[in-house]
């Protein structure tokens, strides 16, 4: 069900089959739905089957990064002489995405079930959900399923925290996320050493995205096979992805498509289209660090892993971000700037610096005090922040700043040629 | 043998490396000093800085040295455009938020900012016009005071206190361009070892109060020494201006203090500037020159017997030990010191290092040549030896029917009465060596002049035994020690030259030197 919007034919709902229906959120409700039914199958494989299943099947990372999931799982020690960790990312921090906050309200069941297959999986008997400060709802329904599956006696013996953030957008990095739970400050850790060999409290660690564990069950249940021939484009993404649309279409919300849908009849049939008389202009297909698709692009973008990266962009946690002709872009790249430079952990010099930086140069472009060197220096600056630090956020605020200058430069322009009323940015 | 040795290239240079290395600590071995912040080989790697981003074939981007181990056939360029690229970008951010405050700058002349920015940065900023982030100078602790609109977020501070001292009471605080280092709102930097921060600092931002504004680091002169705090024996650099000690900070000596030193000994050196010595040897309280007083207490030594005590100061270098202990040698002898104690204080973070309870930097040493510690016996015994000599002891309340021989820098109370009293150097006037209390003999070296006549000890004794004796008299520090190690089992196998500047153990012998 396309919540909260009717479902669209061109929609195939497996995650969000059950969005919108208070009863699925219940023990007995989802029991009746076919709850838990993969979970029992689980119990009776060994670990690596489990894994071999999920492997087969293609299934890759939601969370972003898009790394194969049964690989993920294979890193992690055989034979096991340490405690090992699940932990579920939940912190959904991505400006533009809400796809895991609609999981965890509506079945909050498909979570804790796919979290156990997980647990098995990689051998794990202590798992914790970081879930994202502001999910206040999602926090208090999660709360109430893993009692009422606790109560139900179908943990196994496994135990699985709720943990809350605090409100920073890097504790959804991973490595920030297992210092987050560890109770310090959540900056991301140099790799190597890999979570799989020295994840949180320094044991063997594997993080999972919420929508890819809720994935898990129907695998399992269906098949490699069956999830393996989801695939509208290129065999490599697998499966259904959940798309939060939000900004100038009709019908924001969140969409359930085959790996491999085209961009274009998401925004334009699913969501409706753009408002009356009003244009597509850009899109930024994956979450606000990916790089911005123009119209053209947008059109002719299959969203799956491969097809993003063709446009020169990433299907990242697919949350897609729509500017209509009416879109300021330079605003609105500032504004994503401006969260960067805010959520910066201020570990590398690059990121503390260099997202401060970008956005005071954007603001002065919005007040009409900008040089055309500025441009250049934006671009230099950005390939200053590019490939050189701990983690990607700094990146992520790279990849709008470029993307945004190579393909509206004129917009850029015209706030430094005074053709356009200067913005009091606040 | 350790484990087999990597090998890999380092701007062209062939390096073998034990396992394990770090790519910025095999670049040294090349010669290459990979420009850093954050990265200091005494802390945990952090990697936040990215100053050291080198170039290594077949990564796909460039690596931080500070946290890449090497590999085999590893071919590593620090200069290729892309790393020299990237670590000038790291400059110029930097920069941003920095005070081009130089010239009021204490660390100014030895700020790795300043360096590396003058070496590899750009010629001018292209952050024109906008205001830089303020926040006002904190007063940390008792020496050190955080001025936050240099620091440069390296965390550096942070790491040893957390790690090393185990007081973690700072801490990055607030995120983004806004981080600053923070305190516990209840706490103070007052752990014994925190001024450490100041010197680990690789800016201007962690300063000490005891040297602020004291001098411009170009005119300071550089000595190596032994701290005189304790008994760990410490090695510490003395920072000298005008023939002023003005500062002591720690030498590295991965076998004794690793980078640190505590701040009792960091802070105990306005002594050896004190302007009441005596600077010219008394006979019966009249100056005179040293060819008088010399052949005086030659004259005292040579018509007396029975017994005579040597009380020394425990801060006395081991040849003057030696020396006093021979020049008494005709005699009954007794030999002691007295030892001042205090609280012992321990880096946790670091084994074996602590300020010792034994504020004594040659109590050991003197134990090895047969002085003893009680000196309470041994001023019962003054009183009825022949002669007693004293070293620099100025809390001997010394009643004796004999003769007293005064060596020392100030003149006490309880000197008054000496027969002849011989100005001599302290530690940063003279060459020498101490014996820390794990037994390794280390070397101090002559930071300032001694005031007016004032010799050094070994000299004065050396002297007096070759009157007294005959004994072909030392030309130096070396020839002194040279003699000890000789003639005491103790010390055998030990050459002056081989201890060089990091020391040896009085178990080393000859054969394991090489």
């Amino acid at each position: 069900m396309g919540y909260p919007h009717k479902p669209h034919a061109k929609e195939t709902a497996l995650l969000s089959k059950h969005f919108g229906d208070p009863d699925a959120r219940t023990y007995k409700g989802w029991a009746k739905r076919g709850g838990y039914e993969a979970w029992k199958q689980a119990q009776t494989m060994a670990p690596a089957a489990i894994t071999d299943v999920v492997k087969e099947s293609g299934l890759r990372g939601r969370g972003g990064a898009g790394f194969p999931t049964g690989l993920k799982w294979s890193f992690m020690p055989k034979e096991k002489k340490k405690p090992h960790y699940l932990c579920v990312n939940a912190d959904e921090s991505e400006p533009g995405t809400f796809k895991d906050r609609e999981i965890m309200r509506w079945t909050p069941h498909a979570l804790l079930e796919g979290t156990l297959i997980a647990m098995r999986a990689i051998q794990a008997e202590v798992g914790y959900i970081y879930i994202r400060g502001e999910f206040t709802e999602p926090y208090a329904i999660m709360e109430q399923a893993l009692a009422e599956a606790t109560k139900a006696g179908v943990l196994g013996g496994h135990k699985i925290h709720l943990h809350r953030g605090a409100g920073a957008y890097i504790c959804g990095e991973e490595t920030a996320m297992m210092n987050s739970i560890e109770g310090k400050r959540g900056n991301p850790r140099i790799k190597p050493p890999f979570p799989a060999a020295f994840g949180v409290f320094g044991m063997p660690t594997t993080i999972n995205n919420v929508e890819t564990l809720a994935a898990v069950p129907h695998i399992l249940r269906q098949g490699a096979a069956w999830y393996k021939a989801m695939s509208l484009s290129n065999p490599k993404s697998t499966g259904t992805k959940l798309f939060s649309v939000c900004g100038h279409v009709r019908l924001p919300g969140n969409y359930e498509v085959t790996m491999g849908f085209p961009l274009k009849d998401l925004l334009h049939e699913l969501c409706g289209g753009m408002r009356p008389g009003r244009t597509l202009k850009a899109c930024i297909p994956g979450g606000s660090s990916v790089p911005i698709l123009n119209r053209e692009e947008s059109e002719g973008c299959l969203l799956d892993y491969e097809g993003c990266v063709e446009k020169g962009t990433m299907l990242g946690s697919g949350g897609v971000i729509v500017f209509d002709d009416s879109a300021d872009m330079v605003y609105q790249i500032m504004r994503l700037a401006r969260f960067y430079a805010h959520e910066s952990c201020a570990q590398c010099t690059q990121c503390r610096e260099g997202t401060a930086w970008t956005t005071k140069i954007l603001e002065r472009i919005l007040a009409g005090q900008g040089k055309m060197a500025d441009l250049d220096l934006l671009l230099d600056l950005s390939d200053n922040m590019t490939g050189k630090t701990i983690c990607v956020l700094s990146d992520s605020c790279a990849a709008p700043v470029v993307s945004g200058i190579k393909k509206f430069r004129t917009e850029f322009e015209d706030y430094i040629a005074g053709r356009k009323q200067p913005v009091m940015v606040a | 043998m350790p484990d087999e040795l990597i090998n890999l290239t380092i701007d062209d240079v062939p390096v073998s490396v034990p396992q394990g290395t770090l790519v910025i600590e095999a670049a040294k071995q090349a010669g290459v000093l990979v420009p850093h912040y954050c990265y200091h080989p005494g802390l945990a790697v952090a990697g936040v800085c990215r100053m050291c981003l080198v170039e290594v074939e077949k990564a796909p981007k460039l690596q931080i040295a500070c946290a890449t181990t090497v590999a085999e056939g590893m071919v590593v360029r620090t200069q290729s455009e892309q790393a020299k690229q990237a670590r000038m970008g790291v400059l110029e951010l930097l920069l941003i938020n920095h005070p081009l405050d130089c010239p009021i700058c204490d660390q100014a002349g030895e700020c790795e900012l300043q360096d590396f920015v003058f070496q590899e940065g750009r010629p001018g900023t292209r952050y024109a016009e906008y205001s830089k982030r303020f926040n006002p100078v904190e007063d940390f602790g008792p020496d050190v005071l955080y001025v936050p609109n240099r620091c440069i977020l390296c965390t550096r501070c942070v790491r040893f206190m957390e790690d090393l001292a185990g007081e973690p009471v700072i801490n990055v605080s607030e995120r983004g361009d806004r981080a600053y280092i923070g305190i516990h709102p209840n706490a103070r930097l007052d752990h014994p070892w925190a001024g450490n921060v100041v010197d680990l600092c690789p800016v201007g931002s962690l300063l000490s109060k005891d040297f602020l504004h004291k001098a411009r680091a170009w005119e300071l002169d550089k000595t190596a020494s032994i701290c005189t705090g304790c008994s760990q024996g410490c090695n510490v650099t003395l920072d000298t201006r005008e023939n002023v000690v003005v500062r002591v900070r720690p030498r590295p000596n991965l076998q004794v203090n690793r980078y640190f030193i505590c701040d009792h000994g960091r802070l105990n050196y306005r002594w050896m500037n004190r302007g009441d010595r005596i600077e010219a040897p008394l006979v019966r309280r009249h100056a005179t020159d040293w060819d008088e007083a010399l052949s005086r207490a030659a004259t005292v030594l040579r018509g007396a017997g029975g017994k005579a005590v040597a009380l020394v100061s425990p801060r006395t270098s081991t040849e003057a030990l030696f020396l006093a202990r021979r020049l008494l040698a005709r005699f009954e002898w007794t030999g002691a010191f007295q030892v001042v104690m205090g609280d012992e204080a321990p880096l946790p973070g670091v084994p074996d290092l602590a300020l010792r309870a034994e504020r004594a930097p040659n109590a050991r040493g003197a134990e090895l040549l047969g002085y003893s510690r009680d000196y309470a016996a041994a001023l019962e015994t003054s009183r009825t030896a022949a002669v007693v000599l004293v070293i620099d002891e100025p809390d001997a309340a010394i009643e004796t029917a004999g003769t007293l021989l005064y060596l020392g820098t100030v003149l006490p109370e309880s000197a008054h009465g000496a027969e002849v009293v011989l100005p001599i150097a302290n530690v940063a006037e003279e060459d020498g060596t101490y014996v820390n209390r794990d037994g390794r003999v280390q070397r101090y070296f002559q930071a300032k002049p001694a005031p007016g006549m004032a010799r050094p000890a070994w000299w004065v004794l050396s002297e007096l035994l070759a009157q007294v004796d005959g004994a072909e008299h030392c030309a130096s520090a070396a020839e002194a020690f040279d003699a000890l190690a000789g003639s005491t089992d103790a010390f055998q196998g030990l050459s002056y030259a081989g201890l060089g500047a990091a020391g040896q153990g009085i178990t080393a012998k000859a054969g394991a030197r090489a």
